[in-house]
């Protein structure tokens, strides 16, 4: 026997805590899968661990902060980018990052979203679009697709969504991308590059919720929602954002949107106070 | 008298159809465990038509809240339910709709409070809004949840009331459990709720400014004024309560008592716990000791006549509370209750217990440990300041 190699524990359970497995994501669902691009790009970024902090709010998503081993904070439902404001303003060392779902981030706490890529603060904000409340029972949310179903749209959801990518880049983004559990590579690849960017760095993940938004508008099993977004995708890198809506039908766009330089709010105080110190 | 059908069905939506016979115009509400299934419901019932109402799906509690204050002051009749966090989220805008006297109702399905993180059943939440201004009140089963829905509008908007009302149900204990109801036809809850004419109503040719500025010289009048305004409603809440009986044969007082008459020992407790309280007394009733229940069912406004009635010829009163008072004097509950006997020329030792914190149940034979404990203790004449049943220390 030559050669053989036997895995017995897989490469990135150094960042995962093990012993909270299994977790409590439905079969199907794609928080799973994004949580694994997700370390598998500190991985690649080669962060120290130590100087990572994890911030969730709530939902399904919002348990992410609990399965990462780093240290990690799950706070209240819409404040966990005030909370991690704080983390990144106290300790400017630390690599501040936001995990949560799209109803936590873009409605309840929808107005710390905005603040924050105006204010262009270090911290890095992957948001988990389902399309819905996923925790509560499906309910439509701010990223619900017009004419989407949900518990409380039976026939059809009249709300106009969010375009997230649009929304963060017009309020100051430093770096947004969109894609989807479908495209491992391209999210690793671009979750590492918004978590060593500086200032406010933006990436949607879309994935499937096979147990809610995929039961009420008949998508399938997890594994149906997959191929619909294989099938819909259109990789558009650099493309405006504006042009990035997501209809019930028809192409998603996906790709790294945004990619600039700007001050953060950190360089604005360094700065400001600075100067007025030498007086 | 029990009119109807008696049917099986999950307590939030038997909320959810006491709302629809109340024809409510606007429910505006956000998700949350444990109470998205009533507001669930609700969005289904519009969306069928079957409830002629605008359901605003809001993007935060403190939305919902706003939303029916915009709602309420329009005269429009307005529901909306939530739990736990979302009613802290609600709480500046609570004591807008109360001070503004806008007949809001909301049910809320009690819930723990973070951190840590916990969907579960107690009481915390509404221990928290107790000074908001809003009438509450406690059911204990689906039946009730039902019925104090319904009067909660009629309450609300009585032209001597014009307070928001706030109807408690535990949390998965009661909002999630299948129970047996005798709902209504609409023409006895038309007659009984009619059309809703709001004396203070935001309208185009009749302007008026609501909530505006107060300086200190006039402050502390307008205070004075809605505590006076909310202490004078409890003979309408017992008033609506007797009319309501008379259409369904169910009787609902502030205060209400179990096996209490000649009971040396009382037991009081808020919710849906109370049910199990009553096996509780009842075996000890068995073994031949003179114990009994006293539920506060009116939390705010305190009917504090009825209640010191009610435990007047107890030697002792074991009090239950289902939230902390981080650091202050017993749970929350016991101190009101202390507060309220303490100018009584006669009245019980009392002894406060906190359980069923975040969820956890209080078996039948907690009850009896609490109620023979709590006795020896009281005879004993020792002050503890928190006593906890079922829980590890
Ligand atoms: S409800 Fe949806 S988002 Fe939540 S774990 Fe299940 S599939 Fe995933």
């Amino acid at each position: 026997m030559i050669g053989t190699k036997t895995l017995t524990d897989n490469p990135v359970d150094l960042y995962l805590r093990a012993d909270r497995m299994p977790h409590i994501w439905c079969s199907g669902c794609g928080v799973g899968p994004s949580v694994a691009c997700f370390v598998k790009a500190i991985h690649r970024t080669g962060l120290d661990t130590d100087k990572i902090a994890i911030v969730s709010g709530i939902g399904c998503s919002g348990r992410v902060a609990g399965y990462v081993k780093v240290d990690s904070f799950h706070t209240t439902h819409g404040r966990a980018i005030p909370f991690a404001t704080g983390l990144a303003l106290a300790n400017p060392e630390l690599k501040v990052v936001v995990f949560s779902g799209d109803g936590d981030l873009a409605a309840i706490g929808g107005n710390h979203l905005i603040h924050a890529a105006r204010r262009n603060i270090d911290m890095t904000v992957i948001c988990y679009n389902n399309f819905n409340y996923g925790m509560t029972g499906g309910q439509l949310g701010p990223t619900t697709p017009l004419e989407a179903k949900s518990t409380t749209s039976p026939y059809g959801n009249c709300d106009p969504p969010f375009n997230l990518p649009h929304l963060v880049a017009a309020c100051g983004a430093s770096y947004v991308s969109r894609w989807t559990v479908i495209h491992p590579r391209q999210l690793e690849k671009s979750m590492a590059e918004a978590l060593t960017k500086p200032g406010f760095t933006f990436v949607e993940v879309l994935g499937p919720c096979p147990t809610t938004y995929g039961r009420m508008n008949k998508l399938g099993r997890g594994v149906d929602e997959l191929r619909a977004y294989q099938e819909r995708c259109v990789v558009s890198n650099g493309v405006d954002p504006r042009d990035a809506e997501i209809g019930l039908n028809g192409p998603i766009l996906v790709g790294n949107f945004v990619d600039l330089s700007r001050p953060t709010f950190w360089d604005h105080c360094v700065k400001i106070f600075g100067r007025a110190q030498k007086k | 008298m029990m009119t109807g059908k008696r049917i099986g069905m999950e307590s939030s939506l038997g909320i959810a159809e006491a709302v629809k016979l109340a024809n409510a115009d606007v429910v505006a509400a956000y998700p949350i465990t444990p109470q998205t299934h009533i507001v669930e419901r609700l969005a289904e019932l519009v969306a069928n038509g079957e409830l002629d109402a605008a359901y605003i799906p809001v993007e935060s509690e403190h939305s919902a809240m706003s939303a029916c204050l915009g709602s309420a002051a329009t005269g429009a009749r307005t529901f909306t339910a939530t739990a736990g966090q979302g009613l802290e989220l609600m709480h500046e805008v609570l004591y807008v709709a109360s001070s503004m006297r806008l007949p809001i109702v909301m049910a809320v399905a009690n819930r723990a409070l973070s951190s840590p993180l916990n969907v579960w059943g107690d009481h915390s939440d509404v221990m928290a809004v107790r000074d908001t201004g809003w009438i509450q009140m406690f059911a204990e089963n689906g039946q009730q949840v039902f019925d104090l829905t319904l009067c909660a509008f009629r309450i609300a908007e009585d032209p001597e009331v014009l307070f928001p009302v706030m109807v408690h149900l535990d949390g998965f204990h009661l909002s999630h459990v299948v129970e047996p109801f005798y709902l209504m036809e609409q023409d006895v809850v038309d007659k009984f709720l009619p059309r809703f004419r709001f004396p203070l109503a935001l309208d185009p040719d009749k302007p008026l400014t609501a909530g505006a500025f107060f300086p200190p010289g006039v402050y502390g009048e307008a205070r004075r004024a809605q505590d006076d305004a909310l202490r004078s409603v409890r003979p309408v809440i017992s008033r609506t309560w007797r009319e309501f009986e008379e259409i369904s044969g169910r009787s609902y007082k502030p205060v209400e008592t179990y096996r209490a008459d000649d009971a040396r020992v009382l037991l009081l407790t808020m919710g849906s716990f109370s049910e199990t309280a009553m096996l509780a007394i009842d075996q000890l009733r068995e073994r031949g000791q003179q114990v009994g229940l006293v539920r506060i069912r009116l939390w705010r406004p305190f009917p504090f006549t009825e209640f010191r009635q009610a435990v007047g010829n107890a030697e002792t009163l074991v009090v239950l509370d289902r939230a902390i008072s981080y650091g202050g004097p017993t749970g929350p509950v016991c101190a009101e209750v202390k507060a309220a006997l303490y100018s009584e020329p006669k009245r019980p030792r009392i002894v406060s217990y906190v359980g069923g914190l975040g969820g956890r149940d209080i078996l039948v034979s907690e009850f009896v440990e609490m109620i023979e404990k709590g006795t020896a203790l009281a005879e004993s004449g020792v002050e503890e300041e928190l006593l906890t049943i079922g829980v590890r220390v």
